[in-house]
């Protein structure tokens, strides 16, 4: 490993500075699950490492009635799915932070790492997505804000341009009459990377249509991305075993997946469309609505 | 930083991982060091209390916390009560996972003194074995949990 410099700011005006003066040789440090090990394999050799973890704003996790979730960063899988009220208000943000590597990856493993890494296959992704959640960035200009739809740009890239940090991501509150999931597909029980994930959420109006559903995708395209065309059929109709059924085939119809070691492109579809049945169904189940499955 | 109950200053290069510092620094070999990776969990102390895998930990990055290690397991020359039921249940053969499992039971059995065999298997998911096929890890903590509920019923 390449030798580099330590910093652990305490604001993030500090953490911006000291990104900029590193001139995109900077990483910033989280949890460390994917950047350390990346290190060590000499993946990566970044020549200052900025330790956000004493940054107040990068470790709140706070719900306010009108705003929704603030999360911040860099606060660890654990701590996100043991919060009373996510597990109440967000289930979906429970089954993939649960879902994120052992305990011991959970009890370091950052929302705000998972993103920023850019993976494809990363779990947290289709949750948040989902949830039509938004990113707040800080950096040299000050802050911006934007769906995360915009933030996954390619494998391994997202929208932060150099110097640009994730402070916090913003959930808004889940409407009335509401659920969500989220399943991956992995050949063992636990601890490895996912060949598919699907995350959805499902509004309920009257007598049981459907007033909005997000369907989003993980491990099946360059970037995890949502389902337009499965969630556009949802939309305005009873969630019924017929237009679950067809919800599958458009989502496995919207994934650009490859073949790998883990799965065909084939497979992946498959279990695509399986998994997204599964989570309309889960979703159902939540609302008290007695789905088949 | 805290190391079983004991203060440390250490100076350490800023490459030197949280095992490192342990094992190089402080001489504390009961941690060790399998997949250097987060696979393997051979590695696992508490930081802060809370199980996490210290071959993806930067010793800087435990500057002012608590670390707890197999070492800080047994109090007064007594072992902790899931030492002293791997022992009983041979939960080991070549020994070398076990220092990880002690540390994960330890922190499941303080967090749910009343786990389920399902609750256990999900608490050391983070840590192999490649001798014992973990039935007898399995049902050593779950006996270490019940010798540990007779205790507190009986005093
Ligand atoms: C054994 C093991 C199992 C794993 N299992 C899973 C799994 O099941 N599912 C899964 O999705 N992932 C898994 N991972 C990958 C990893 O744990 C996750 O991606 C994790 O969420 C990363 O978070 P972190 O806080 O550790 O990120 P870090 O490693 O600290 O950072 C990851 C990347 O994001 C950047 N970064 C971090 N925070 C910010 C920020 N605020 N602003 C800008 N950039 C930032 C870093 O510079 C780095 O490039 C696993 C990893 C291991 C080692
Ligand atoms: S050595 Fe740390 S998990 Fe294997
Ligand atoms: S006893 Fe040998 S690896 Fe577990």
């Amino acid at each position: 490993m390449r030798e580099f410099e330590y910093a652990a700011p305490r604001t993030v005006k500090e953490a911006v500075a000291l990104l900029a003066r590193a001139n995109g040789d900077a990483r910033c440090l989280a949890g460390g699950t994917d950047l350390i090990a990346q290190m060590k394999e000499g993946r990566r050799s970044p020549s200052l490492i900025v330790d956000i973890k004493r940054i107040p704003d990068l470790m709140r996790l706070d719900y306010v009635e009108r705003r929704g979730l603030r999360l911040g960063a860099g606060v660890p899988c654990s701590t996100i799915y043991e919060h009373p009220v996510v597990r109440e208000k967000y289930p979906i943000i429970v089954d993939a932070c649960s879902l994120v590597g052992s305990l011991q990856i959970q009890n370091r493993a950052s929302v705000g790492g998972n993103l920023c890494n850019g993976a494809p296959s990363a779990d947290t992704a289709p949750a948040f997505l989902a949830l039509n959640a938004t990113a707040v960035v800080a950096g040299p200009r000050g802050r911006r804000q934007l769906p995360l739809t915009e933030f996954f740009v390619g494998p391994g890239k997202t929208a932060l341009a150099p110097g640009e940090l994730l402070v916090e991501i913003i959930v808004p509150p889940p409407p009335a009459r509401s659920a969500g999931n989220y399943l991956r597909f992995i050949p063992r029980n636990e601890m490895d990377i996912a060949v598919a994930g699907v995350g959805s959420v499902v509004v309920l109006g009257a007598k049981g249509v459907c007033k909005d559903a997000r369907i989003a995708l993980a491990s099946v395209a360059p970037v995890p991305l949502r389902a337009h065309e499965a969630e556009e059929r949802l939309r305005g109709r009873p969630l019924d075993a017929e237009a679950i059924r067809e919800a599958g085939a458009l989502a496995a119809a919207a994934c650009k997946p490859i073949s790998d070691v883990r799965g065909s492109a084939d497979y992946r579809r498959h279990l695509v469309n399986v998994l997204t049945q599964r989570t309309l169904y889960a979703c159902l189940k939540q609302l008290g609505v007695t789905g088949e499955s | 930083m805290t190391v079983n109950g004991e203060r440390y200053e250490l100076l350490v290069d800023s490459r030197q991982t949280l095992l490192d510092a342990l094992r190089e620094g402080l001489s504390l070999y009961g941690t060790k060091e399998g997949c250097g990776n987060g696979n393997c969990g051979s590695c696992t102390v508490l930081l802060d209390d809370k199980p996490v895998d210290s071959c993806l930990v930067f010793a800087l990055e435990a500057d002012g916390h608590k670390v707890t290690t197999v070492e800080g397991l047994a109090k007064d020359g007594r072992l902790h009560p899931v030492q002293q039921s791997f022992m009983e249940h041979g939960s080991l053969q070549c020994g070398f996972c076990t220092p990880g499992f002690l540390v994960s039971a330890k922190a499941l059995l303080d967090r749910n003194p009343n786990p389920t065999e399902h609750e256990v298997r999900l608490a050391i998911a983070g840590n192999l074995c490649r001798c014992t096929g973990y039935d007898k890890i399995v049902r050593a903590v779950m006996d270490a949990a019940a010798q540990g509920r007779g205790q507190r019923t009986a005093g």
